[in-house]
């Protein structure tokens, strides 16, 4: 198990790995993510109290899962950084985190878009909404802290404290958010109560979930490989695919 | 072990209270901020008796962020911090006890001052005793989590903006229950949910930040 572990984490056999799997992700990608969109937007019936525009759900739900997600594939990144100072675990954390805020973006974007037709307001200071913004400012503080170390050993470690704390706080974030607004929410705002999903809408939503899950994967595959190459210009092996031609 | 951490918080006094500027400004950006707020929404009586916990509590908040940034500065500068990190005594301990100096310094001011700010902001009488003891836990939190924040900072050059990057969003529990006590005690509720939820957090911070603090404190000198 730890032989492997080690193999693992070396840079090197990332590379490797990344080559070989980022090809095979990227079709398993296309294809969850065809299979999901189209059964949600042709197949999936009309939904009778909020009309077509629910149809964004199955963009939003699971740019928020991810948004959530990979924060926590960026906290056991630092975890691994701090307790073993794993170099890969550093360079996936670094990728990761201009991805998740990526999709906390589009979480935010897709349920303003979705609030319009539902609330009649672009923005509703909805505790989930209110979370993910936090989840986003905490997400640029992470990109912020690691652009302005220069030493990258200390960078990487810097950063793995600050994805800790957060971690930390995130719960602690939501559950206070989650209480500050059902003392705010003034009671005239339409809360339309979640009907328990029918399946013709769950199966296009699981699999849009499962496309965007896989399609991180593919995204972080690829940037690591660059950012690899970049930290280990100067390693034999990484000259030697130079010669070669084949990076 | 403990008569270090009394000497390490005497020296911090000292040293803070005989440059005045230390405590004292932080405390006059707290003051310009609650004033700025009238000035700015029009001094409508009932108005603003109901924005002002939420005035004075994020008043309250930046001022402490603008003194964070000093924390572990002037000692990352003449090198004491490095003397502090050789040292044999347990660093968090250290740490906890620069914050609580810190603290001294900087956050007991605010809880004293809110008071008058709380009458210029006609801010109902019967707030007043839990205003006083929500902020005292805030800012106890505040500068507990903040330390973290100022650790990660200290040896950057642009470290105040970023510092002020990474420790708001997690100020916003604390903001949260603190304003929400306030506002509760001025409407003639109980608010004994809030400051137990406040005390809750405080305790937190104090039994994680001061490890997290020296981790990065570790790190910032190193590089």
């Amino acid at each position: 198990m730890f032989r492997w572990f080690h193999k693992l984490a070396s840079t090197r056999n990332f590379y490797r790995l990344s080559e070989i799997l980022s090809p095979w992700l990227s079709v398993l990608c296309a294809l969850l993510l065809g299979a999901g969109i189209f059964l949600g937007l042709f197949v999936a019936p009309t939904d009778y109290e909020q009309g077509e525009s629910y149809r964004i759900i199955f963009v939003h739900v699971p740019a928020a899962w991810l948004s959530m997600f990979v924060y926590m594939v960026m906290a056991f990144c630092s975890l691994l950084v701090l307790v073993w100072k794993m170099k890969l675990a550093d360079i996936v954390a670094e990728v990761s985190a201009p991805i998740g805020a990526s999709f906390t973006f589009l979480a935010l974007a897709t349920g303003s878009l979705w609030g319009k037709p539902m609330w009649g307001t672009w923005w509703e200071w909805d505790a989930r909404l209110t979370s993910e913004l936090i989840l986003l400012f905490i997400y640029i503080g992470y990109m912020a802290l690691r652009a302005s170390i220069d030493n990258p050993s200390s960078r990487s470690r810097a950063a793995a404290i600050l994805a800790l704390v957060g971690v930390v706080n995130i719960p602690i974030i939501h559950f206070s958010v989650d209480w500050w607004n059902t003392l705010h929410q003034p009671a005239s705002i339409m809360k339309f109560d979640k009907p328990s999903i029918h399946p013709s809408m769950l199966q296009p939503l699981l699999l849009c979930a499962l496309g965007f899950t896989v399609f991180y994967w593919v995204l972080m595959l690829i940037k690591s490989r660059t950012l690899i190459l970049e930290r280990e210009s100067k390693s034999s092996w990484v000259q030697e695919r130079i010669t070669e031609n084949r990076l | 072990m403990f008569a270090s951490f009394a000497t390490l918080l005497r020296r911090d006094l000292t040293l803070s209270l005989r440059r005045s500027s230390d405590w004292l400004n932080p405390l006059v950006f707290f003051v310009i901020v609650v004033t700025l707020f009238p000035l700015g929404v029009g001094p409508d009586g009932q108005l603003l008796g109901e924005i002002a916990p939420g005035v004075i509590w994020v008043a309250a908040l930046l001022a402490t962020l603008l003194a964070l940034d000093g924390l572990f500065r002037e000692d990352y500068s003449d090198g004491s911090l490095e003397q502090l990190l050789l040292s044999p005594q347990p660093l968090p301990l250290m740490v906890l006890a620069k914050t609580t100096a810190h603290w001294l310094v900087s956050g007991l001011p605010l809880v004293l001052l809110s008071p008058l700010l709380a009458l210029l902001m006609q801010l109902p009488f019967q707030a007043l005793p839990s205003l006083l003891l929500s902020l005292v836990l805030g800012t106890l939190s505040l500068s507990l989590i903040g330390s973290i924040g100022a650790a990660l900072t200290v040896g950057l050059k642009r470290g105040s903006v970023l510092l002020a990057l990474l420790v708001l969003p997690l100020f916003i529990p604390v903001l949260i229950f603190g304003s929400s006590c306030v506002v509760a005690a001025a409407g003639g509720f109980e608010t004994g949910a809030q400051l137990s939820l406040l005390a809750g957090l405080f305790f937190l911070a104090l039994a994680l930040a001061p490890w997290a603090t020296s981790a990065a404190l570790r790190i910032s000198v190193e590089s």
